[in-house]
């Protein structure tokens, strides 16, 4: 990426507090604690991490559906918040799009499939004319490789992995140049998945669209992305080029994923003492094994990010850096009930 | 969840659909079960609720239509002696000054029926709007209106009744208006709810990400999804509108020049029916209100079971704590 | 050779509505003895969940067994009256659901729900069952103070360990597990099977294990089986399934998953295109596997990527 391409998009602190209860007893969630992200031209990133780990939120707030609480982002250049502060534009809306996790709740059941498809185009003035409409259709359908008759059926009548191929079609329709994918094949039958990551790779690929792949599977982020960041209780904690951050984790929570893959061919058993200091490190970090060699100087306040190396992009949160107390309860448990467990 | 209902069940349903003879897939679909209005209407008549419930509705409806037909003059003009009990010549008898009851009962539906069902289709409107704002238009439009809406829930209902057509000028409109303004917040909170529900799935967001605007999203995505309610909803508030009508009226507080179900009551206690026994004059209008009543509950009822299949009665008689049957012939073999 | 444990022959489930009848479960026939640990993979859609429920006939309307026999140690299941059938659920065969942590009582506390089984079942007194709650607890790694939350205090991994506790507490020689880990997150999923590994040494039921996810048998099953559309397509020693799948179907299963290491390539799916249709009787490869045989005439590949 040469210095005069901007990021298509950019976000710099960005968080978002949600407030639970009634107007008596308030309670704050911090789900999405200040994160910087960058998303080049054509690049495809995955985002990692659990349920709870904020990734959805972060996700929700670049498509406008959230308001973040704090931060800023730019999409290609531009300070969306500051032009726009409550409500998505129109170009905006026509440049950024989104693909939903269940492919059972993202489509209207009381539509049929040409109607999913005729909004966007109809909104965003992309064709004029019944004709060039109908054709405009078949071209979509045709890009996620669905036949024509699909136009006239019902979301129920369709399965899981065409109702995704819908969805991704829906968001192609207005020719996005930002592509968010919020664990699009995790609700997927496992024997389909490979074909819808197939699908959006090349359309990627094809139109110079940017993703953000949203997923908790390593797998599938090592197979679609070219960067990879892994998040945990609303904050990062790794990031970098996709092959060399998982050929060297450094962060004990990348370490904890990555055994927690699923493979059927796996080799090696599952060993819980390992799995247990894993977590034991992640939720009560010691030292920083980065402090030597960094250029930054380690924080226990502030969440500093240690350079392993520039090319390939390599980065690790500091390791004396503990999540805060009002992160979302993630499904880690505490150290002590595994240590009744694997001591007794 | 019942099959039939459930979307993921029926994708599991569609086991290997076969393919054509030059080997393409074609993604056969299940049986199309057809949406929106016309497939309520379809679902409703074949349900034997709902079809007793609309014969007994259309009765009331052709009755009131064809009231100057059946009866043509003023039923109000005496006709006869006066508290006469049924005879051949006036079948429901007379009031106590001399009025044919049939005649009467007859022409009340046509006030009765009208204004109950304005009285729903204004109630649930006004609850449609309300929920459908309060979910979509954000927190604090929500707060706003939850708080109104339960104002108006908490509002001894009666006799705001009574003071609100006591103040106003009498009439028609004023009994509508009454019954609108003390009827909308139950429906209102039903609607509200099941709009928050809908506005928290995914197809929502996915519409506003589209681009969307606000006005479109709630009429055309979230409203249709909530078809079957509004219905109910409907139902339920021509229910309350033929009752409070009636009880507005035989209070007096109505407008006791027109005629109706309620006022025929109002009349047959103020001539003294009730106290001289005269049955024929008080039980007419109150069984045409009751039967209404239940004949729009019946329709309610076919309405859910129709859209919720998980209510319907199976075919065969069993408890839910049944075990699976086995068909006939393996259990012979078993038993072998 | 020991007499097995269940023993299912040509079982069929039809539902039967007034639309159509569809056959869930085609001629099943599979078995397992005492101690072992029986893997059922397949994807959604394919009878396996039907299959788990009609051995402890949960099956509701319009659902039928029209055919074939489930036979457990020796008694025939199908024939069992509704009063001997209470008798048989849960003290001879007990039944992990799928998200079954979400069924636990909101408004009970574990320990209550836990002692209910044992002041129902056996009669115990609340002072001995509660006991043996806490002995329950222990069995899962969960310490026994937590007898007095509720579920919602407990995270997810948590509660499914306290179900599948109180699946055990009769002691079943049997327990059926229909996709026990599949609402976890998936650092929990592996702990959560080492935890069932753990209990069935120690003791020794036997498991009929319902998957999607053939990752997580590795380690657990003695024997798998891949269905498909109702049927049984493949069945052999879990080892050799993972090593040498044969039919293509479970060739598709296994490599569905991209790999952590090595060079990115693209993988070729299974496609929404292809269909197995009219899956023929399981034929013996060797005396332990068995495959059902399938030729270029019953794969159909649209053109999907």
């Amino acid at each position: 990426m040469t210095a005069s391409e901007t990021p298509v998009l950019s976000t710099r602190g960005l968080e978002k507090t949600f407030t639970i209860g009634g107007a008596f007893s308030r309670s704050h969630v911090r789900a999405l604690g200040g994160v910087d992200l960058d998303i080049a031209h054509g690049e495809i990133v995955a985002l990692v991490g659990e349920s709870g780990s904020g990734k959805s939120t972060l996700a929700r707030c670049i498509a406008r559906l959230e308001q973040p609480s704090g931060g800023t982002f730019l999409f290609e250049g531009q300070d969306i918040m500051a032009t726009s502060k409550r409500r998505a534009t129109r170009e905006y809306r026509s440049a950024v799009q989104m693909i939903f996790q269940d492919p059972f709740g993202s489509l209207n059941p009381v539509h049929r499939i040409g109607h999913f498809l005729e909004r966007p185009l109809r909104i965003h003035g992309a064709a004029a004319g019944r004709a060039e409409m109908e054709r405009a259709k078949l071209r979509l359908l045709e890009k996620v490789g669905l036949p024509a008759e699909m136009l006239e059926r019902y979301p129920h009548e369709l399965s899981g992995g065409q109702r995704q191929r819908i969805a991704i079609a829906r968001a192609l329709a207005v020719n996005p140049r930002l592509m968010l994918a919020d664990e699009p094949t995790s609700m997927l039958d496992v024997s389909v998945r490979i074909g819808v990551l197939n699908l959006m790779r090349s359309l990627c690929e094809e139109q110079g669209i940017s993703m953000l792949y949203i997923t908790h599977d390593l797998a599938s982020a090592r197979y679609l992305a070219d960067r990879i960041v892994v998040m945990f209780a609303g904050e990062f904690v790794e990031g970098g080029d996709a092959m060399e951050l998982l050929a060297n984790p450094a962060h004990p929570y990348t370490r904890l994923l990555i055994s927690a893959v699923p493979d059927p061919k796996r080799t090696e058993p599952f060993d819980p003492v390992e799995r247990a200091l894993l977590r034991r490190e992640v939720l009560t970090p010691t030292g920083c094994p980065w402090a030597e060699t960094a250029a930054e100087p380690c924080s226990d306040e502030v969440a500093v990010f240690h350079r392993l190396s520039e090319q390939p992009e390599h980065w690790v949160r500091c390791g004396r850096y503990a999540p805060s107390a009002d992160a979302p309860g993630t499904s880690l448990e505490l150290p002590e009930d595994d240590e009744e467990t694997r001591t007794a | 969840m019942s099959l039939a209902q459930d979307p993921r069940a029926m994708a599991e349903l569609d086991l290997g659909t076969p393919p054509d003879p030059d080997g393409h897939v074609v993604a056969i679909p299940p049986p199309r079960r057809r949406r929106g209005g016309g497939g309520l209407l379809r679902g409703l008549l074949g349900n034997a609720k709902a079809v007793s419930g609309l014969v007994i509705l259309v009765v009331f409806a052709l009755m009131a239509f064809l009231a100057p037909v059946l009866y043509p003059g003023d039923p109000t003009l005496i006709q006869g002696i006066g508290s006469q009990p049924p005879s051949l010549e006036h079948w429901l008898g007379t009031t106590a000054k001399g009025q044919d009851v049939l005649a009467l009962n007859v022409w009340g539906s046509r006030s009765s029926l009208f204004v109950g069902f304005t009285v729903g289709i204004l109630a649930t409107f006004v609850g449609m709007l309300i929920g459908l704002a309060s979910a979509y238009l954000g927190r604090t439009v929500d707060n706003v209106l939850s708080l109104v809406t339960n104002v108006f829930l908490l509002l001894p209902g009666l006799p705001l009744l009574v003071i609100l057509a006591a103040f106003l000028p009498q009439g028609l409109g004023t009994v509508i208006l009454v019954l609108v303004i003390t009827g909308w917040a139950g429906s209102a909170r039903v609607l509200r709810s099941q709009a928050m529900s809908i506005r928290g799935k995914d197809f929502v967001a996915a519409s506003q990400v589209t681009g969307e605007g606000g006005l479109r999203i709630m009429f055309r995505e979230m409203l249709p999804n909530m078809a079957s309610i509004v219905m109910s909803t409907f139902l339920a508030c021509v229910i309350f509108g033929i009752g409070a009508q009636a009880g507005l009226e035989f209070l007096g507080l109505g407008d006791i020049s027109t005629i109706s179900w309620g006022t025929n009551l109002y009349w047959a206690s103020n001539d003294g029916a009730l106290l001289t026994g005269a049955w024929w004059v008080f039980v007419p209008p109150g069984v045409c209100i009751a039967l209404v009543a239940f004949a729009l509950a019946l329709v309610n009822y076919g309405v859910d079971e129709t859209t919720n299949p998980r209510l319907r009665r199976p075919r065969r008689r069993t408890t839910p704590d049944a075990p699976t049957r086995v068909a006939g012939p393996t259990r012979k073999e078993a038993a072998r | 050779m020991t007499a097995p444990l269940l023993e299912v022959q040509d079982l069929s489930v039809e539902y039967v509505t007034e639309a159509r009848t569809v056959r869930a479960v085609d001629r099943v026939s599979f078995s397992i003895a005492e101690r072992e640990v029986f893997g059922l993979a397949g994807e959604s859609g394919c009878g396996k969940s039907t299959i788990a429920n009609a051995v402890l006939r949960l099956l509701r309307d319009p659902a039928l067994i029209s055919g074939g026999s489930i036979r457990f140690a020796g008694t025939d299941v199908l024939a069992l009256s509704t009063d001997e059938l209470r008798e048989f659920r849960w003290r001879q065969v007990a039944m992990v659901f799928q998200s079954a942590m979400n069924s636990l009582n909101p408004v009970m506390t574990i320990g209550d729900q836990i002692v209910d089984i044992f002041t129902t079942h056996e009669r115990a007194t609340k002072k001995a069952a509660f006991a043996r709650a806490g002995d329950l607890l222990d069995l899962v790694g969960i310490p026994r103070d937590r007898l007095r939350s509720y579920p919602h205090q407990l995270s997810g991994g948590m509660r499914q360990r306290v179900v599948i506790a109180m699946a055990t507490a009769l002691r079943p020689p049997l327990l059926i597990m229909d996709e026990p880990t599949t609402a976890l997150d998936v650092v929990v999923q592996q702990e959560i099977m080492a935890q069932i590994k753990d209990l069935q040494r120690e003791l020794g039921f036997a498991i009929l294990f319902i998957t999607h996810d053939m990752s997580l048998m590795v380690e657990l099953s003695d024997r798998m089986a891949v269905m498909y559309a109702g049927r049984f397509v493949e069945t052999a020693p879990a080892g050799e399934i993972f090593d040498s799948p044969r039919h293509p179907y479970t060739q598709a299963l296994m490599n569905a998953f991209p790999p952590m290491s090595g060079p990115r390539t693209r993988l070729k799916g299974l496609g929404e295109g292809v269909r197995f249709r009219d899956i023929p009787d399981l034929a013996p490869v060797t005396p332990t596997h068995w495959v059902a045989p399938s030729d270029d005439d019953s794969l159909i590949t649209e053109a999907l990527s």
